[in-house]
């Protein structure tokens, strides 16, 4: 078994990163990931893999379109303000069916805001974020391992359905520091499938052309359809989530990232006292987990969105349990988060 | 017999979608037949941009990619980077290249990117409808400057070319136009060496080619070209600048 080392959530994703086989990473500094891309510039030489610091984030999502075009396994990373500059290239990197894989670090909203933990960019990123009908793959670790190890999924399924891949993390998650347990499974990842695409020189082939725009009539009507029909793939495919206790379950707690942390803690206390909680915790929001919505579905039952939003996955619960069941809302952003205080409070309201 | 003039096996043989008497066929047919006198079209990855050239990969017949516009250095960087044995270039207008890709434009060439820039000048936006360009002329009229262009108003026309000439790790810099036979081959040099640049490691080679748009100029054809030699030149004077 491997030893356990002590890392920050940042460094975790950026060593998970490398593990996967991402050997390209441009990015741009902001608080509070910059120790992501200050890891990727010491461990990017010693893989013989690529580190730019790029201009902006436009230059850094763009040189990230460029590394995958060529066939590199190629990231970037951000926290809010940024990820609003990077939506062009996301859209463009979508349209061109190209993998990339996204990390944004979240910080409170709107415009500079600050730079505490939030949740405040779910919509941006589960729905188009940038221009026109498109998804990303949507990956929300909750603590420093899981960030680690979602950084394998996050390129394979990015390679598997030629897709932007984010990672939906937060400022809390980026900044603590947890012993994990690096995998060091020494997978060699599987880039053969690429060759056909990649942009390598037209040696022994007919030249490939890397593109997202469609002139022709009735061209790009074809090849959206095309995109709605791998979004469903993955929707049917790609679901992943946890959860406790949800067989007898009335009230059922819904968390992702850092926020189902202190969920799971107040449901794991409840429970020792008998009171029927449970949690769902989303660790992909897209596709969202719609499965871990069928459970106790009765107008007795309580589903409690918790979020350090307004209310943003708030929405894609109401939508998935149709007024089956009751939702509640728990939510602050802007520096403040739901303890478990809070959720306890809010808990006693409801079960009255 | 030996044959000395054929069509180029980096150009397709398809038609082009550019107005008569545009420069942008040109300047892809010189870079198409460099391609082919080099050896490269196996190795060559072209970058083209958003403006009238943004099909350019359906006219040439070697591997490219679409840029976002403006980007198309930001995404030959990460080309390049991975690849570093292929050759790549970019494929830009003077929009593109110049205003919203001014960022991507200077930064690429001041990390000394070892690519190659084909900067399409022709002091207008053609694919939009004839805008005002960075490059436009003093007192050219243009849809967005429909009494001309004002230093007061719009400023001067960037010489971008000039500006990046500044920069150490710039290597090689040439103002080309495209007005008559003698200056296109002329301009067919300096693409050659900015290509053969980049092959021999020595870095960032970019080509300003002065190229006619005789549709937002609101020209004949003909009359175009004199007026890249009789104006154009005297703002944007040809010759190698670094
Ligand atoms: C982000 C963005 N803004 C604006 C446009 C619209 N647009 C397309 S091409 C272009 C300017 C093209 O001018 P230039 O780069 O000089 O190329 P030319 O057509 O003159 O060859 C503009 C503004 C766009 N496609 N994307
Ligand atoms: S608008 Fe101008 S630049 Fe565009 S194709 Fe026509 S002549 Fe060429
Ligand atoms: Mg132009």
């Amino acid at each position: 078994m491997s030893k356990k080392i002590l890392m920050t959530g940042n460094e975790a994703i950026a060593e998970g990163a490398i593990q996967a086989g991402c050997r390209f990473y441009a990015g741009y500094p902001i608080t509070p990931q910059n120790e992501l891309p200050a890891y990727m510039a010491k461990r990017m030489p010693e893989v013989e893999g690529v580190f730019i610091q790029a201009e902006s984030e436009l230059g850094a999502i763009n040189m990230v379109f460029g590394a995958s075009a060529a066939g590199a396994r190629a990231m970037t990373s951000s926290s809010s303000p940024g990820m609003s500059l990077k939506q062009e290239g996301i859209s463009y990197i979508a349209g061109a069916e190209l993998p990339a894989v996204i990390v944004n670090v979240m910080r409170g909203g709107p415009g500079l805001g600050n730079i505490w933990p939030a949740q405040s960019d779910y919509f941006q990123a589960t729905r188009s974020g940038g221009h026109g009908d498109y998804h990303s793959i949507v990956l929300a670790p909750s603590c420093v391992q899981e960030a680690y190890e979602l950084m394998f999924l996050a390129f394979d399924l990015a390679d598997k359905y030629r897709t932007p891949a984010i990672i939906l993390g937060d400022g809390m998650l980026g900044q603590m520091m947890e012993p994990i347990r690096l995998s060091a499974e020494h997978r060699t990842p599987n880039t053969e499938h690429r060759k056909k695409w990649t942009l390598t020189g037209c040696k022994g082939r007919s030249p490939n052309i890397v593109k997202s725009f469609y002139m022709v009539e009735g061209d790009l009507e074809k090849f959206n359809l095309t995109l709605q029909r791998k979004y469903k793939t993955i929707q049917q495919k790609e679901e992943r989530f946890e959860s406790l206790f949800l067989d007898d379950a009335r009230i059922i707690l819904v968390a992702y990232g850092s926020m189902a942390r202190i969920a799971k803690s107040v449901v794991n206390n409840l429970r020792k006292k008998g009171k029927k909680v449970g949690l769902v915790r989303p660790i992909t929001l897209w596709p969202f987990p719609q499965k871990a919505f069928t459970y106790n579905l009765s107008p007795k039952t309580y589903y409690l969105v918790i979020e350090m939003s307004y209310g943003q996955m708030l929405e894609d619960v109401k939508l998935t349990i149709n007024g089956k069941a009751k939702v509640e809302f728990l939510g602050r952003a802007g520096g403040g988060i739901p303890t478990e205080e809070d959720i306890m409070n809010k808990i006693k309201r409801i079960s009255v | 017999m030996e044959k000395v003039f054929s069509h180029p096996k980096s150009l397709r043989n398809v038609s082009t979608h550019y107005c008569a008497g545009c420069g942008h066929g040109i300047a892809h047919r010189l870079i198409a037949e460099i391609v082919d006198e080099l050896g490269i079209r196996e190795r060559v990855i072209g970058v083209a941009p958003v403006g009238c050239a943004v099909i350019a990969y359906d006219y040439w017949d070697f591997d490219c990619s679409e840029a976002a516009h403006g980007r198309a250095l930001a995404v030959a960087t990460g080309i390049k980077r991975v690849r570093p044995q292929n050759i790549v270039f970019t494929y830009q207008g003077d929009g593109d290249l110049a205003a919203i890709g001014t960022n991507e434009t200077i930064h690429a060439a001041n990390r000394g990117e070892n690519v190659t820039v084909i900067f399409i000048n022709n002091a207008v936006y053609g694919m939009t409808g004839g805008q005002m360009a960075p490059t436009t002329l003093l007192g050219q009229k243009t849809t967005t400057t429909p009494l001309g262009r004002e230093i007061k108003l719009h400023g001067y026309p960037l010489k971008i070319s000039e500006m990046l000439a500044l920069l150490p790790a710039v290597k090689y810099i040439e103002r080309v136009s495209l007005h008559s036979p003698p200056e296109i081959i002329k301009a067919k040099e300096a693409i050659k060496l900015a290509f053969q640049n980049q092959i021999d490691n020595i870095g960032f080679s970019l080509v300003e080619i002065l190229s006619p748009c005789p549709t937002y100029w609101d020209m004949p054809p003909k009359k175009a070209l004199d007026w890249i030699k009789e104006v154009m030149m005297k703002e944007f004077p040809i010759g190698r600048i670094k």
